[in-house]
């Protein structure tokens, strides 16, 4: 992991410093509250339904098992409301929808799609008291919100993954510098996202992104970027466009200087929905490519200050050496361990399936990458207690160095495990609950905190997402399934990924009600789902008691019309969209009524 | 170079000022007998002026860049980071802690309008 030296760590202390400051002018009266907010926002605050929510950064999604810890202190010492407000918002949610709410709850992290993690329930006067206890593990809420460059988000396989070409993290911490607190870029038009992959596959979902970066050797070998710009989901979902073909490496912070310069200067300030990048980009086209390229030959011959030197990425790159596994196992050993896993998972199915499932290959091996599954019955997906936090700590610093993944599907992963170590990795972690062999499968879905607790959201991910998983439990069933990406967002922002999910559920409101837009055949860009695009709508809206019923439908239709070993992507894209539409259609019964 | 605060607009060589819309292209405007040139955040959250500072100086223009509209103390030091070298406060701020504000970071990641050189490069001299 990146050592943070002694500058970094200052700097992290200063930001909680100033924004100490900033919130004592607030609560004092002497910052109004709308001058405040992009302050707030801009250190991961937001103020949401009942209570503020905080998100704090985990670049490219690196977490130590000390920081892990501090999360977990942040769930139990602050992550708590008054009874009185929990009373209130419990009171307030049951009178949503016709069923009753479940039982909000406390004292818990959650893992966002975009690597970070946040908490629901702090106060905001605790709010610089909590910026001090991240900083003293140089964790932070920089730029986690606002309308300026957030996190930089990558592969959770980023550094270990055996198709990787380029270990993209060196690159992603120099950008992370390069991003923070610039001045220039603290008002962009709309908030702007950069993902990064140096990986043949795409698992960071880079297209979606308003910059997305592929790390990429040309044919003379050396190491640039392909960079595409102009991705995005919300209201009009966009994948990105090459902007360029290849870019030395040391050049892409004067390149990306350009594009968010252009950006700042050119992107819409009239209308909230239509300021991200993807709308320039999709308005002004090569008139906004050739800009962009004008400015950075002025950025070139004008000094080009942030060409980065070699010696700024070999120290960088120091920090992300992979460790040696010890002792080293001889190649006899290592048959011997492989064998013995085979036969104990021929003994034991449970052991097979998370072996199958939740254990990957790794670029050493003699180590594997385990995910811990954060999706199961009781709690929302990528809900994680100060328990739970605590005991992935415990099971990093055992079995993976000290290390943590937070991954795009919202789960955690132990990337430095030893082969020798899975059998006892799988008994630790299936007594923490971390084991259910669902990595990739329907009920390892992405959902946002929706309605329970967003301000912004038209409608509830949660109940939704327990309807789901409470409906397809079996594991027989859901091996049966295979692997399908199932996305909820709870509003057209898109927290939840909607798009780009095979199956993509939206929350809409209309009438004060909770409606469900379902999309089918959406992908996010990875090897399983084929090229980046969003999913067609079915048809009108659901009723939320119709929404599990149309899944179900929908997988009959599936389980009916695929043919040997096909996924269900496959199958959609083979058989056709109307098939699945009509089933889907066919399963409403409140909306059929209200039409009829 | 410390970002000069003003609490008003008063001053006498206005008749050398080059009003700049936010719009305009910074990378081509005229700015031959300009000494000053004035740009606005029409709210403070609109932050095309940074950008058009930063080009200006960039240019090589020496003069004073001012910054008007809906100015606030807690932008400032984007402000003079991203080229202006004074800034005419919005009414009702408080330009002593203003300045305070100014001087809160010993130093940044990414070079600037003022220190062109990021940190990796001023570490690697």
């Amino acid at each position: 992991m990146y050592q943070y030296t002694e500058f970094d760590q200052q700097f992290i202390q200063a930001r909680a410093a100033q924004y100490r400051d900033q919130l004592t002018r607030n609560l004092a009266g002497s910052l109004a509250d709308d001058e405040f907010r992009p302050l707030r926002l801009q250190n991961g605050w937001y103020i949401q339904r009942y209570a503020p929510m905080l998100r704090v950064a985990v670049p490219y999604g690196e977490l130590n098992s000390a920081q892990l810890r501090v999360l977990a202190q942040i769930a139990q010492d602050y992550d708590t409301p008054s009874p009185e407000l929990l009373a209130t918002a419990q009171a307030t949610q049951d009178k949503i929808g016709h069923a009753p709410a479940p039982k909000l709850t406390t004292n818990y992290g959650h893992f966002t799609t975009r690597q970070n993690v946040q908490f629901n329930w702090i106060p905001l006067d605790k709010s610089a008291d909590v910026m001090d206890l991240l900083a003293s593990v140089n964790l932070h809420g920089i730029q986690t919100s606002g309308n300026c460059i957030r996190n930089i988000t990558s592969d959770e396989l980023v550094g270990i993954a055996v198709d990787e070409e380029i270990d993209a993290r060196p690159y992603a911490e120099v950008l992370r510098q390069w991003s923070t607190l610039h001045p220039e870029f603290a008002y962009l038009p709309r908030k702007f996202k950069i993902a990064i992959t140096g990986a043949r596959e795409d698992r960071a979902a880079i297209l979606w992104h308003d910059i997305g970066l592929r790390l990429i050797h040309n044919d003379a070998g050396d190491v640039g970027f392909r960079v595409f710009v102009g991705g995005g989901m919300g209201r009009t979902p966009v994948i990105g466009t090459q902007i360029r073909e290849f870019l030395p490496w040391n050049q892409i912070i004067n390149y990306l200087e350009a594009v968010v310069r252009v950006y700042n200067g050119w992107g819409r300030r009239d209308n909230i929905y239509k300021a991200r990048i993807k709308i320039l980009v999709k308005a002004e086209g090569q008139r906004y490519f050739d800009e962009v390229e004008a400015e950075y030959q002025r950025i070139l011959t004008s000094g080009a200050h942030h060409t980065i030197p070699q010696a700024e990425l070999d120290r960088v790159s120091a920090c992300f050496v992979a460790p040696q596994a010890k002792p080293a196992l001889s190649s006899a050993d290592q048959a011997k361990i492989e064998a013995d896993l085979q036969a104990a998972a021929a003994q034991n199915p449970e052991l097979g399936r998370w072996l199958q499932q939740n254990v990957h290959a790794h670029k050493n091996p003699q180590l594997r990458a385990v995910s811990l599954s954060f999706k199961r019955l009781g709690l929302a997906p990528g809900d994680a207690t100060a328990e739970q936090l605590n005991a992935a700590a415990q099971l990093a610093d055992t079995y993976s160095l000290g290390e943590v993944r937070v991954s795009h599907d919202q789960n955690l992963l132990l990337p430095w495990v030893s082969i020798d170590q899975l059998q006892n990795l799988w008994r630790d972690a299936r007594a923490a609950g971390f084991a259910r062999p669902n990595l990739r499968l329907l009920s390892d879905m992405i959902a946002c905190p929706g309605g329970d607790y967003c301000a912004l959201a038209n409608a509830r991910s949660i109940p939704v997402a327990a309807a789901i998983t409470e409906r397809f439990q079996d594991l027989d069933e859901l091996f049966d399934l295979g692997e399908i990406d199932l996305h909820i967002s709870g509003c057209i922002n898109s927290c939840g990924h909607h798009h780009s999910g095979h199956i993509g559920i939206l929350g809409v409101d209309k009438d004060g009600q909770e409606w469900y837009q379902v999309t089918l055949g959406g992908s996010d860009g990875s090897a399983l789902s084929g090229a980046a695009k969003p999913g067609k709508v079915v048809g009108p809206s659901f009723a939320a008691d119709e929404v599990v019923d149309v899944i179900e439908a929908v997988l009959d239709v599936y389980k009916d019309q695929r043919q040997p070993s096909e996924t269900f992507i496959d199958a959609l894209q083979r058989v056709g969209f109307d098939a699945f539409k009509t089933a889907a259609n066919a399963a409403r019964h409140t909306t059929a009524r209200a039409a009829a | 170079m410390s970002l000069n605060i003003l609490t008003s607009h008063t001053d006498a060589d206005s008749a050398h000022a080059l009003n700049l819309p936010n719009d305009a292209d910074a990378h081509s405007v005229a700015l031959d007998g300009v000494t000053r040139i004035d740009l606005t955040f029409p709210k403070f959250t609109d932050g095309r002026a940074f950008s058009q500072a930063f080009v200006l100086r960039r240019r090589g223009f020496a003069g004073d860049i001012r910054a008007h509209g809906d100015v606030l103390i807690d932008q400032l030091l984007q402000m003079q980071r991203s080229g202006f070298s004074s800034a005419v406060l919005r009414e009702g701020q408080d330009a002593a802690h203003g300045a305070k504000l100014l001087t809160h970071y010993n130093g940044f990641y990414q070079g600037d309008a003022v220190n062109a050189e990021p940190l990796f490069k001023k570490a690697a001299a």
